[in-house]
């Protein structure tokens, strides 16, 4: 099972260190990560995706909830968030098959991001199942390189995670 | 003034008297500032190990943070075992440490370790000062974080051109801002606390058999008179852990001892038993539980704990909450009406009056030398144990009566952790005689601190238990191992620990005739400086009873 996790940590050096620390000693399993600050340069908000059962997520919670530098964390319900990822495709384009290449692109709303005589870089934002589609769609061109971002994920509607909620 | 300076004026405004610590280049700024400074007595051992474990014996026997100091490089990483036990004991302790200057850091420079990295794992948090502003605020916030939640040990890394800066009052950077505030709210107790206390009345009226299982929270939260009356009110049985043990009077007839691997086994039937089991401050380590499917399995369990990461983590609970022991006992004693249990407390006293612990007392025995310094101690000195089979015989024959008395690496298991410990306690608590009991191997590993115990003459007690080999692991050979006796034996050059010890400028006394102990422990105890004792014990006594690893805790080994 996989679960979405947000945490909001002091943006200080050494934070991922002690949170990617944390993981590897306890044995829990990050499915990807990602970081960036906030609307508050103060505060970095952590986007991690672990897999493991329910009491593993909850240990995960309360493990996190415990490092000082850890400033909220909570659990991202799929149903009640939008979730995106941004991946970037270089695939082999010799020059007959680059418009198939182009129009499935456009079917899956991605774009074009470099060209050269052999190949073809593709960005495209989506959730995990839109991008896994794609690559098996390009997979028979040939997929030369393939780099992603990590997911990340916010609340739908009104409701956002702020410091100033409890959990 | 500068840094270093602004640092001792700090640990002098938050209470700090005494420090452990050991000198070197990277600290010389902090030393300096010591040189002149009257008000705060330093320590120095003569490993940074020893420094950590004297101020985590400190802690323990006072409830004061123990607060140790060394240099970067080697001193920082000496400190690391010390750390690491505090930790897993959930000692108050902060460690400074000196560092290179900034300009060299991440440079390989001589004596640079990055122990803020190092540490991560064992401490609660950690900081590296860059700027000379924030000192007052981070070591307050040091302070802060080691002492409240679930106390643990916090690192600050000092670098030494930090130290060296003046600083003048105006630049220094207010101590308390947001941070303190956001991290003590997440010490408030948790919405709705009181329906749970409700709850935990309603289940402790229901049960039948309830046992109280308490451990080194009651301590940390110093809740052992509330346990007392909790115990009394409802006429539960109370068993401790090794962290406990100290929180329940050892002779108080509803006192059924430790549990666990070396538990007694009343304590460990009454746990397979019991149809309640209230876990307070206790977090269910597997030297305790056994096999975890078969431990308590008739019980519905009530956990308290400070730290909400420990509820459910090792075992399933039915009721768990999050707070502070003596705060949770001080309401659930406003609600909790009396109770009897009289069945249940006549099985209970027939399995302690059929299975008592015993030992057959011919020749020296390692559980007699623990009786004999119970008795001309009357309970109340301060015990701190090295590890290993000395340490569970310390648990289980000395008969305590005061809180903060039993001073033992529980957690980490970390042999040579008692002589220094040991130091640091009587330090802090001069009006207590302490003993360290020791294992011949056990008191090899720190044996040197006994230079520190006669410079600062110290008059620590240290008992040797002398079987001239590791004792736990030799027992776990005999019976696990097929008495493959792998490098177990300390017999292959007898090492005269009297002459070490007075080598050391310590009193040494040598024990071999069981008659010769009552006076040599007496003469010990009157000289009113440092001394050891070493005493042949018989080398083949093993701890009994023992839970074999993986097994439950009601299949005990040692009981007929």
């Amino acid at each position: 099972m996989k679960t979405t996790i947000s945490v909001l940590v002091e943006n200080h050096p050494g934070v991922l260190f002690r949170i990617a620390g944390l993981f590897s000693r306890r044995g829990f399993n990050i499915d990807s990560l990602a970081v960036g600050t906030t609307e508050n340069p103060d505060i970095s908000r952590i986007t991690i995706v672990v897999e493991g059962d329910e009491y593993i997520v909850e240990q995960v919670k309360k493990q996190l909830n415990k490092l000082v530098d850890v400033i909220k964390v909570s659990k991202i319900i799929p149903e009640d968030s939008v979730t995106r990822e941004l991946v970037l495709i270089k695939v082999d384009a010799e020059p007959q098959v680059r418009s198939e290449i182009i129009h499935m692109a456009e079917i899956f709303r991605a774009n074009i991001v470099d060209v050269s005589r052999k190949s073809m870089t593709i960005e495209l934002t989506g959730d995990k199942n839109k991008i896994s589609a794609f690559e098996e769609l390009l997979k028979p061109f040939g997929i030369k390189e393939l780099v992603r971002t990590g997911i990340i994920a916010v609340n739908r509607g009104a409701n956002s995670i702020k410091i100033e909620e409890e959990n | 003034m500068t840094g270093a300076e602004l640092l001792l004026k700090t640990l002098s405004d938050l209470g700090i008297d005494t420090i452990f610590g050991f000198p070197g280049g990277s600290a010389l700024p902090i030393y300096d500032a010591l040189y002149n400074n009257k008000k705060i007595r330093h320590i120095r051992t003569v490993h940074e190990q020893g420094a950590a474990h004297a101020a985590d014996g400190y802690a323990r026997a006072t409830g004061k943070v123990g607060v140790v100091l060394s240099t970067s490089g080697p001193g920082a990483t000496n400190l690391v075992t010390g750390i690491a036990n505090a930790y897993m004991d959930s000692i108050p302790m902060v460690a400074f440490t000196g560092q290179v200057a900034l300009g060299l850091l991440g440079k390989d420079s001589f004596q640079e370790v990055d122990i803020t990295g190092v540490t991560i794992p064992i401490t609660k948090h950690s900081f590296l000062i860059r700027d000379k502003r924030d000192i007052v605020k981070k070591v307050k916030e040091a302070f802060h974080i080691a002492t409240t939640g679930r106390p643990g040990p916090v690192l600050v890394d000092l670098p030494k051109d930090v130290m060296t800066q003046q600083i003048s009052e105006d630049e220094i950077k207010k101590d308390v801002n947001g941070f303190i505030d956001t991290f003590s709210s997440k010490q408030h107790l948790p919405e709705g606390f009181g329906a749970l206390v409700e709850k935990a009345v309603r289940m402790i009226e229901k049960a039948k058999r309830p046992v109280i299982y308490a451990g080194g929270g009651i301590t940390s939260s110093n809740a052992s008179a509330e346990l007392l009356q909790l115990a009394e009110r409802i006429n539960a049985p109370v068993t401790t852990t090794l962290m406990g043990i100290t929180g329940f009077p050892t002779e108080h007839p509803l006192c059924l001892g430790m549990l666990g691997m070396h538990g007694t086994a009343y304590a460990n039937m009454a746990i397979t038993e019991c149809d309640l089991l209230l876990a307070l401050g206790a977090r269910f380590d597997d030297r305790v539980t056994g096999k975890v499917k078969k431990f308590a399995p008739k019980a519905k369990i009530i956990h308290i704990d400070i730290d909400p990461a420990e509820l459910g983590k090792n075992v399933n609970i039915n009721l768990g909450i999050k707070g502070d022991v003596k705060q949770f006992l001080k309401e659930l004693l406003e609600l909790l009406p009396s109770k009897k249990n009289e069945q249940w407390l006549r099985t209970v006293m027939n399995w302690k009056n059929s299975y008592p612990l015993k030992y057959c007392n011919k020749g020296l025995k390692p559980q007699y030398v623990v009786e004999e310094i119970c008795r001309q101690t009357e309970g109340k000195a301060i015990i701190a144990t090295e590890v290993g089979q000395l340490q569970m015989w310390a648990a289980q024959y000395y008969k305590f009566k005061e809180n903060r008395s039993f001073i033992s690496s529980g957690g980490l298991g970390t042999m040579g952790f008692g002589l220094p410990a040991a130091l640091g306690a009587k330090l802090g608590r001069p009006d207590k005689t302490v003993f360290n009991i020791a294992g011949d191997g056990s008191f090899e590993m720190n044996c040197h601190e006994l230079i520190t115990a006669a410079r600062y003459n110290i008059p620590v007690i240290t008992v040797i238990f002398n079987n001239q080999s590791l004792g736990m692991v030799r027992q776990w050979q005999e019976l696990f191992f097929d008495e493959r006796y792998s490098y177990v034996h300390l017999d292959e050059v007898e090492t005269d620990y009297v002459k070490l010890a007075e080598g050391c400028g310590v009193k040494g006394y040598g024990v071999t005739e069981k008659s010769d102990l009552p006076k040599v422990i007496k003469q010990a105890m009157e000289i009113q400086a440092p001394a050891i004792i070493d005493v042949k014990i018989d080398p083949k006594e093993n701890v009994m009873p023992m839970v074999p690893a993986g097994k439950a805790i009601n299949e005990m080994l040692g009981i007929d």
